[in-house]
């Protein structure tokens, strides 16, 4: 196999998937180096060569190949603890801190369901968060059934799903 | 401190462990994502602050039971050759060999566990299993992950669950995959088939050398992608069913090619083994596809069993920077496929021939003997 830049033989094969779409590079030894591909601390990602290589070679690339960017409410607005913003978001799909998925919770939401399972985390929770999280979850159940009786007209149901849930509630905030 | 070479010295765990049933499945690994709480993800974090995370974390991980007299170093003291090895033994990610200072890897004696220490998130620990033993991982590495957390805050939220830098992780922060080696699958044209479904059901699927479902020495990683909404348990039981199934696929599919026509893997079992015996120039791709023969050639019993773990450990050592480790100095291409070459005689020297086979192996019955014959097309 021949180097995609030039004629010499590849010797290094780079292939990235992205998006289901699968994207390769052939290299001969000294363009692979030329560009940072062997030298482990510069290893740029296939993107970077691709964009390089197309423009050289004047292949027009399908643009389902590059992955459409959603987008995302204008207001420029930052996380107050990392200063981390949602144009940073956009450019590397990464979050600045953990406080950062309060701030853009709004932009995080349709986000997520292309990607996960659920919206709500269901699995291991650490060990002293835990009580908190039962609680929290118990909470929200009781709201739910408190909604259900309250529709449904049963006010004795419902004053008793009340008590319990303010006894939470107490709990939570005394914590 | 455990020095570089003596962590090298040291087979993996996994390279070494019994495998009750070889075959299809090599490896089993399950990777936790983990952050501080209060601190910027490693990212987006300035200098001064991924060293105060460094500091925070590499006692906590140091001082874990599993990681006594562990192999443990800031990024910045290996070389670019050490790294590069680490990454082909699957003990750090590319991505972290490209880190120096302010991050750091502690990789446990016999490799079993590593952690990474300010990647794309703060902790980031794998656990390594030889066959299908994605539980057993999942717990070795859930009981590491617990005595963590008596000693560190972890960034988590009760409706999003582990924070992580990148969305894609949310939740569990889990990743499961296992690196499958699957020859019949491909000689018999049905991998692409059986990779497609796999993709279908959400898990993702890809070559572990080479290009797509045409990956260099049949080697594939099926892992899960979604990590929040279903549990730890969840995830890796499903993983499990799917990977185990495609191991039965690709077992059938052994044996429907040793009745349908064994000459023809006998001839290309036999081929693979006269050129790695003989070979004094190879390069990493044929070196690969003729291992990977070679490997299918020990689980069929052509050659001893213990072929199979040989092969799986020149697998490893073939490659670019545990040739350019061994020779110690910087190689061209020419002399890379030269002493990969050496390597491999030299490993192979008192393999015997397979030469008695294969009307032993035709007699062998199939299990699904009333299938109808597919014709080739």
């Amino acid at each position: 196999m021949k180097c995609d830049y030039c004629e010499k033989k590849a010797t290094v094969f780079l292939t990235q998937l992205t998006d289901g779409q699968m994207k390769k590079v052939c290299l001969c030894e000294g363009c692979a180096e030329e560009r940072g591909v062997t030298d482990p601390t510069g290893f740029s990602l296939a993107d970077m060569l691709m964009g390089d290589f197309q423009k050289s070679a004047g292949d027009s690339a399908p643009t389902s190949a590059t992955p459409k960017k959603e987008s995302f409410s204008s207001s420029p607005r930052v996380c107050s603890e990392c200063g981390f913003s949602i144009e940073d978001f956009q450019k590397v799909r990464r979050f600045g801190c953990a406080n950062c998925y309060k701030t853009f919770a709004a932009e995080l939401t349709p986000l997520l369901r292309g990607m996960h399972k659920g919206f709500t985390h269901v699995g291991k929770v650490p060990e002293g968060l835990m009580e908190s999280h039962v609680r929290r979850q118990r909470m929200e159940e009781l709201n739910l059934k408190l909604e259900g009786a309250i529709a449904s007209e049963s006010y004795e149901e419902a004053a008793k799903l009340r008590d319990e849930l303010k006894k939470l509630e107490e709990m939570e905030v005394g914590k | 401190m455990m020095r570089f070479s003596t962590l090298m010295k040291h087979p993996a765990n996994w390279m070494v462990g019994k495998q009750e049933e070889q075959g299809a499945v090599i490896t089993s690994r399950i990777r936790f994502a983990r952050n501080l709480r209060g601190y910027p993800f490693p990212g987006w974090a300035k200098k001064s602050e991924r060293a105060k995370t460094m500091e925070i974390l590499r006692p906590a991980v140091e001082g874990l039971a599993p990681m006594k007299g562990a192999f443990s170093r800031e990024l910045g003291e290996l070389s670019s050759v050490e790294k590069q090895v680490l990454v082909e033994r699957h003990l750090i990610s590319r991505e972290h060999a490209a880190r120096t200072d302010g991050s750091g890897a502690v990789i446990e004696r016999r490799q079993s566990f590593s952690i990474m220490l300010n990647e794309e998130d703060h902790l980031r620990m794998q656990s390594i299993r030889p066959g299908l033993k994605l539980t057993e991982a999942y717990e070795a590495l859930n009981k590491l992950d617990s005595e963590l957390e008596e000693k560190l805050e972890y960034a988590f939220d009760p409706q999003l669950g582990y924070l992580t830098t990148c969305p894609t992780n949310l939740g569990t922060g889990l990743r499961a995959s296992a690196m499958l080696h699957l020859p019949a699958l491909v000689l018999s044209d049905q991998i692409g088939q059986v990779l497609q479904a796999v993709n279908k059901i959400g898990l993702a699927v890809r070559g572990l050398y080479g290009e797509g479902t045409e990956s260099l020495g049949n080697l594939y990683q099926i892992s899960n992608q979604s990590t929040l909404g279903e549990s730890e348990v969840e995830i890796i039981s499903r993983l499990e069913r799917v990977i185990s199934q495609v191991a039965t696929h690709e077992q059938n599919a052994r044996e429907k090619l040793m009745e349908d026509d064994p000459e023809m893997v006998a001839d290309k079992i036999g081929r693979a083994y006269g050129v790695l015996r003989h070979a004094y120039l190879i390069d990493s791709k044929e070196a690969l596809n003729h291992l990977s023969l070679l490997r299918l050639g020990g689980d069929l019993e052509f050659f001893p069993k213990d072929t199979v773990h040989l092969c799986d450990v020149l697998l490893m050592d073939i490659q670019q920077a545990h040739l350019q480790l061994h020779a110690g100095v910087k190689l061209s291409p020419e002399h890379r496929d030269s002493i990969r070459a050496e390597i491999v005689r030299s490993r192979l020297q008192s393999l015997e021939s397979p030469d008695k086979l294969p009307d032993k192996k035709s007699k062998k019955p199939r299990p699904n003997e009333g299938e109808p014959k597919k014709d080739h097309e």
